[in-house]
């Protein structure tokens, strides 16, 4: 089976000299969810950030058969589909319709479709009836899944998601988790609520400083470095 | 929050909402200008005051509170007209703090009208700088963020002030503080959002949902408009 992500020896070092990755190895196949677990500052962000070529850093990243890089960057953020932490940083037009149909815009699509196609994403995360809101007056748990429609408008074959659960209440969460489970894409999920991984997951990688220290399950991941608290 | 207001002031439903953009640019403009070149009395100003109050009833907006929106320029032109007044022309003066104010007021009901998109789609239309329009989309959603950023602060502030009754000089050091915090979060915060619309295939070029069109009564209501103005400006220069 050809990979959907191939990440091979991938460095990364911020500005103020903070190596965050320190060759970073990661392949993702159709179907399949990752959930990316570990410290604050270990690098899960920093790995999520390059697969839509936000970042570009030392090695290999290949996504869909095409390198990231500045050539490819249009059609490797169409593929990739990333719904951010902070959902208010993702919501910035002024009703919900237009800010779901602003992927589906950029990507070229003329308006009739893009509204079309962001009416459809509304509808499928439960949301078909606030599309004249403001993204500012919806719920945290209504902003998370307008920030995930935004995100499936424009069709991507992979999800990636960094801390999907944060500010989301439990029956969110639930919610949530019910709603990531049918979609079809392949998924990389950056989290630190084990829970919500176990309801995910079809493989886990630990990071630590940089690198990947672990792969395995879910279980094999929680039990070797006593994630769960609950445990 | 100032802009949310006139945000939802600009999606209501009136004669003048429905008009194309650049109907509505072009008015303004008109009348921007048939004010700034009237004689510097403020007498003069009465007639452009007259249509700018026309359009706010035309466009259903509510007058108290667009006249005191428009009253947040009226300390910058205080400045200028004691200046004049000083300079021994009362007159021109209170013709500066009047005609400022009407302007004020012309621009409110612009973006009062006209949703954001729709608005800057229009200025690029008729010729507007790229790099102006793009400052000017980013600025605004950016707008949101400083706001809600500050609202946090005010209320952590006011969570751990202790007293209701701080000297003048603690709160100037607090406040001074809190807008170097401001700057750095929302400096962060705009990278974030920044880097959300990249994610979505942003490239520097915002498309609208509703591509504009420009009908027969658009062009009626810019040439009318406009006529109207010219028409009030040669009135007060011939009085």
């Amino acid at each position: 089976m050809t990979p959907l992500i191939e990440v091979r020896g991938l460095r990364y070092r911020y500005d103020d000299g903070t190596e965050a990755l320190r060759g970073v190895d990661l392949t993702v196949y159709p179907g399949e969810t990752v959930v990316l677990l570990g410290a604050n500052g270990s690098g899960k962000t920093t790995l999520l950030l390059h697969l839509n070529g936000l970042l570009q850093g030392e090695g290999s990243v290949r996504v869909c058969g095409m390198d990231v890089s500045p050539p490819t960057l249009r059609d490797v953020r169409s593929k990739v589909g990333m719904v951010f932490q902070d959902a208010d940083e993702q919501l910035f037009m002024p009703t919900v319709l237009e800010d779901v149909a602003f992927g589906p815009l950029n990507q070229g699509f003329p308006p009739d479709e893009a509204a079309a196609r962001a009416r459809a994403a509304l509808a499928h995360v439960g949301l078909g009836d606030i599309e004249h809101r403001a993204p500012y007056h919806l719920s945290a748990g209504e902003k998370r899944r307008a920030a995930l429609a935004g995100v499936l408008a424009m069709e991507p074959e992979i999800l990636i998601l960094d801390e999907p659960t944060t500010y989301l209440d439990p029956p969110a969460q639930r919610s949530l988790v019910k709603l990531l489970v049918n979609l079809p894409q392949a998924k990389v999920v950056a989290t630190h609520d084990v829970r919500f991984a176990a309801a995910l997951a079809t493989r886990a990688l630990f990071f630590d400083k940089g690198q990947v220290a672990r792969e395995g399950s879910l279980s094999e991941i929680v039990e070797l470095f006593r994630w769960d608290w609950d445990a | 929050m100032h802009h949310v207001v006139v945000e939802q002031w600009s999606r209501r439903h009136s004669f003048v909402h429905q008009r194309d953009a650049r109907a509505k640019l072009l008015v303004a403009l008109a009348l921007l200008a048939a004010l700034a070149t009237s004689p510097a009395s403020p007498v003069t100003a009465v007639p452009f005051a007259l249509l700018v109050a026309v359009g706010i009833v035309a466009a259903r907006l509510p007058l108290v509170s667009m006249l005191k929106k428009a009253a947040v320029v009226l300390p910058f032109s205080m400045l200028f007209g004691a200046v004049e007044w000083v300079a021994g022309q009362p007159l021109a003066g209170a013709a500066l703090l009047v005609k400022s104010y009407i302007s004020a007021l012309t621009v409110l009901l612009l973006v009062a009208s006209t949703p954001q998109p729709a608005l800057l789609r229009g200025m690029e239309s008729l010729g507007a700088p790229r790099l102006l329009v793009l400052m000017a989309q980013t600025l605004y959603r950016y707008l949101f963020v400083i706001s809600e950023q500050a609202q946090h602060m005010r209320l952590a502030a006011v969570c751990r002030q202790g007293s209701a009754h701080r000297s003048q000089r603690r709160a100037f050091h607090a406040a001074a503080g809190a807008l170097a915090i401001l700057f750095a979060r929302s400096y962060v915060r705009a990278e974030g959002i920044h880097r959300a619309m990249a994610a979505r295939g942003f490239a520097g070029e915002f498309h609208s949902l509703r591509p504009p069109r420009f009908t027969r009564m658009d062009a009626v209501f810019a040439g009318v408009g406009s006529a109207v103005a010219v028409l009030a400006h040669l009135l007060v220069s011939h009085a």
